[in-house]
Parts: C-alpha cells; structure tokens; sequence
C-alpha cells in the first residue's frame, strides 16, 4: 500500500424518511437552486403539503351540526385522518411501499412559530426556491365521486374556511385556489361570492375525477361569476380505481397512468366540443396534473374528427387545436424519457406562454424545478416564463422576489446529519 | 472497484451530472471500518462536499454518488429493498409477485427509483444507472476515492 490514506472530517449522511425534515429531504434540490436558478422567479401552482394529520381541524369547521358530529365521531373511531372522505386508504399505494415516504409525511416542528402546516409549506418553498407557492387539499382530490352531495358542500366550505381563515393569512407565499363542491353548482357560486375576493385566493378549482358534463346549463351562472373575478378556473385531474374502465388494470401504476389524463381529456373534450371557449372567451382555463404527453394527442383527435363531423360542433369558429392553444397547463409529471417528442409536445401548445410549473411536492410523482432548467431545448426566456412569469400574468402576482437566497437555505440548514 | 459511465443523455436527460465526474485528482478517503459497513450494509457520508453511499452485499464492496440519475434525489439515503420479481408457473401462468433472495435494491427517497446494490443498474432500463465511486479495502478500512 503506497498512497496515502487521509481521515478527513467526514459527516455522516442519515437516511430519509417520513419525518426527515422538509429541508433535508430536499437539500438536493436547493443545491440544484444555488447553482442553476436562485435568480428565477419560481411560482409552483399544484402543491399539497400535507393537511391530513390537521383534518380534525377541518371538521371543527364544518358548518352543519350532523355532518360535523358525524365527522368528529369518524375521527376519533375508525374514520381517523379519512373522516367523512372517501378514499380507500388500502387501495391508496403512492409510497410503494413505503419506499416513497414524503408523502403523508409528519416532520418535527416543535419550537417553531407557526401552525405546523405553515412552516413544513415554508420550508418546501425556502428548499425548493420557490417564491410562492399554491397548495390544495390532497385528500379532497376524489370528493367528486363521494355518493353524498351534502358531504362534498359541508367539507368544501369547511376546508376553504380552514385555508383563508387559518393558514394562507400566515405566510404571503402561501396561495389558495377555492375548491368548488361541483356536484351542487349552486353551493360553487356561493364559494365564489364568499371566497372569490380575498387576496390569497387566487383561482377555483374543480377536481376533474367525477362523471360531471362541464357544459352543462346548470355551470353557466358559476362559469360567468368566474369570468367576472378574473381568476382562472383549475381542473386538476386525479384517479378513481374504482372507474369500471380503470377496474381492468391490476397495478396502481396502470390505473395512475391512464387516469390522470383520462378526466381532464374527457372535461376538455366537453368543453370545446361545447363551444365554452366562444361563450366564455374571458375565462382563463388551467388543467392541472395530467402531464404534458396527451395535449398534442387530444388536438390532433378533436382536428380530425370536427374537420369530418363540423354539424356536431357548430359552435367553434375554430379548430379545437386553436383554443387549447390558449389554454394554460402546468407541468407536472413532465413526461421526459424522449427529448424529441417532449420538445414537440412543447411547441404544440406554445408552452413558452401557456406553460406553468407546478411541483406537486409532497406526492411521489412530485417535480423539482430543475425538470424545467435542464431542458436542452428550452430558451433561458422560455424556462424563465414557465417557472413562474407565466404564472405571474395568469394569477396577477407581484414578481418581486419572496425567497431566502439558496446559499442562506443550504448555510442555516446543510442536509440530514 | 467499480467507476460508472455517463448515463445515455437521450433516455434520461434531466441528469444532474454529479461534482465528481471530473475535477482534480482523486483522494483517497477511510470512511468505516469494514465491520461497521457489513452490519449496516449501508453508510453515506458527505466528504467536503462530494456525497457517497458505500454498500456491503454477498461479500462485495460498492460505492456510488449519493444522485439518483432521474432529477439528482440522495439516491443512497433511501431504503434498501429486495428486487421485485413477477414470478411465473407452469403454463406461463402468473404467479403473483415475489422478492428476490439474492438481489437487493437501492431505492432514491425522492421517487422511488431502483437501483441494483452490486451492478447501480435500474432493473427494467440497463442504461439508467448510478455514477460509481472507486473504493477498495484497505487494512480493514473502507477506502474510497473522491
């Protein structure tokens, strides 16, 4: 043995798992920041945190004395975390068994100031480098087809009370989209005119999972109320095993795969085939997690068929190509296993324009930022507009920057250790 | 010894290439000794800035750059699972999953991307794979070179 062996100081590098602290599951990602984008404005429009371990807080919230008590009793019984909900916890396998284990996760924050779902959002968006960020309720992604009606309105109030009165108020990053109880239309006007003003909320949003007709007359007054605030109107897409198409695929990848473009296909379909856009042209449209892959698929099929069939889609002056053109969509899951194809999907839809990043961090599927940066296709302008200047013009937010320096989150907090 | 290749740029482009692809010369570190490593079976250490996860499996040594290929996660501070395997009976009937006796997997935190312990190749795309890390036993040491 002739070299020589030195012992430097050396630390020791823990494993993560689902109560590792936010910063340290993600220090990866704010090196990422510190070298390639700490001067990017950074909107992330589709977060989640984790508001499950806080849905007792929720259920203080709901207005109805018997759902209320109903859901308090779930709570403290059987019901746990999932009470009133209905997702089906044993088919609920994002974590792979537990080889994933942020989602869900519970990291300590005792003697922080704060509620405990504040600063675990704050440290994601000090981690991530993100100058805002918006969060929506995980659990309430497939309320669309709970059988009860009075259960989605009486959670929906009580979860948007909980987001406007309890946590957005306590950090300016931190942004709402109202969630719309879309199974009783006139319970989404109401959370329109109650909500629709406050300055942290900055959208609607309607969980695409649910076998609703999105042109159905009985949208057209929350459709107007919508335009009128000029917020957008979100759909973000989920998945439903319980589809009887979806009940034939015996892995939850399978069923994820398809379903997260299935319900946003379908509530596209409906909505240009319909002529929304002509009846709406103000309404700002964003889909939300479905990826990228099926936009130019789905305008290409809706080109060719109306091309054939113009008597059953009278009311477009264009091709449907033409207003998804105008749509807006956000990034996550990026498909990007083939750069030729990514960057065609891309040009497809004028993504420099039309493209908003959104990490959905915690989930297992979530996308740091540098998904966006270390495209080789994409103009700095390009990157720039899609990580956040997009979503600035879209949601009107103020670009002076938010976020700690990406050196300062990696200085006062280095990685597990 | 094991030393990794780039990764095929068009399969997995988001690649993060880590700090010790290239850079000065490769200094030689003790980071365990050899029986901590065989009763951990995993240690990942921070060496002035350059991660690495030193793995004891059958008998063999490896050490690999603390970046999963996908989007740059601390691929070695994940768990450690059995591979999956989908098993077979007669007929070319299924039968059902099953974990491998033998093979065990690195698993990165961050999105559940699996990596063979012994060859840092994903199971279903051979081209994915981990950066290595040069590392030797030494006197009993765990040496590896950064």
């Amino acid at each position: 043995m002739t070299d020589p062996i030195t012992r430097p100081s050396i630390r020791n590098l823990e494993p993560i798992h689902s109560r590792s602290d936010t910063r340290d599951v993600l220090s990866h990602a704010t090196k990422q920041a510190a070298k390639s984008y700490d001067d990017y404005f950074i909107v992330d429009i589709d977060a989640h945190v984790s508001e499950d371990q806080f849905w007792s807080e929720v259920l203080e919230l709901v207005d109805n004395d018997v759902w209320r008590q109903i859901g308090q009793d779930q709570n403290r019984g059987f019901g746990g975390n999932n009470a009133l909900l209905n997702i089906t916890p044993g088919l609920s396998q994002q974590s792979v068994g537990g080889r994933i284990g942020h989602q869900g996760r519970r990291e300590p924050v005792e003697g922080v100031e704060g509620h405990p779902f504040v600063i675990s959002a704050r440290r994601g968006m000090d981690a991530l480098g993100l100058d805002y960020q918006v969060v929506f309720p995980s659990a309430m992604l497939l309320l669309g087809m709970h059988p009860q009606d009075e259960v989605e309105v009486a959670l929906a109030r009580a979860f948007n009370r909980w987001m406007t009165e309890v946590t957005l108020p306590q950090d300016d990053r931190l942004k709402g989209m109202i969630y719309l109880p879309y199974n009783t239309p006139e319970a989404c006007e109401e959370m329109v005119e109650r909500f629709g003003a406050d300055d942290n909320i900055i959208g609607f949003t309607v969980c695409s999972t649910r076998n609703n007709a999105i042109h159905s007359d009985v949208y057209m007054k929350l459709y107007a109320m919508i335009e009128e605030t000029g917020k957008p109107l979100a759909f973000h897409s989920g998945y439903h095993w319980g589809d009887p198409s979806f009940a034939q695929l015996n892995r939850f990848l399978s069923m994820h795969a398809l379903s997260f473009t299935h319900y946003n296909q379908i509530h596209v379909t409906n909505w240009l085939i319909n002529a929304m856009p002509e009846r709406f042209p103000k309404l700002k449209m964003v889909w939300v997690e479905s990826g990228l892959a099926w936009i130019p698929f789905l305008m290409q099929r809706l080109d060719h068929e109306v091309l054939l069939r113009p008597s059953e889609a009278p009311g477009l002056k264009r091709l449907p190509s033409e207003y998804m053109k105008e749509m807006f969509y956000t990034t996550q899951p990026m498909e990007r296993t083939n750069m030729k194809l990514l960057q065609a999907t891309m040009e497809s839809f004028n993504s420099e324009t039309q493209l908003l990043y959104s990490s959905d961090w915690p989930h297992w599927d979530w996308d740091a930022p540098s998904t966006i940066t270390e495209l080789p296709f994409l103009s700095e302008q390009a990157k720039r507009n899609i990580l956040g200047l997009n979503a600035a013009r879209v949601f009107n937010l103020d670009t002076t920057r938010k976020k700690p320096a990406a050196a300062q989150v990696l200085q006062d907090r280095p990685g597990v250790s | 010894m094991n030393d990794g290749s780039p990764l095929a740029p068009e399969t997995m482009p988001d690649i993060v290439q880590p700090e010790t692809a290239t850079g000065p010369a490769l200094q030689d570190v003790a980071i365990a000794r050899l029986e901590d490593l065989q009763e951990k079976e995993r240690i990942v250490v921070d060496i002035d800035g350059k991660e690495v996860g030193v793995y004891f499996l059958n008998g063999e040594v490896r050490a690999w750059v603390n970046m999963c290929p996908h989007q740059g996660g601390p691929v070695c501070q994940g768990k450690i699972m059995p591979r999956t395997l989908q098993l077979v009976r007669e007929g070319m009937k299924s039968g059902g999953l099953g974990f491998s006796e033998t093979e065990r997997h690195i698993v990165c935190p961050w999105h559940g991307m699996e990596f063979d312990i012994l060859t840092g190749r994903h199971p279903s795309n051979q081209e994915v794979r981990l950066r290595g890390v040069p590392v030797r036993v030494v006197d009993g040491e765990v040496v590896v070179s950064v």
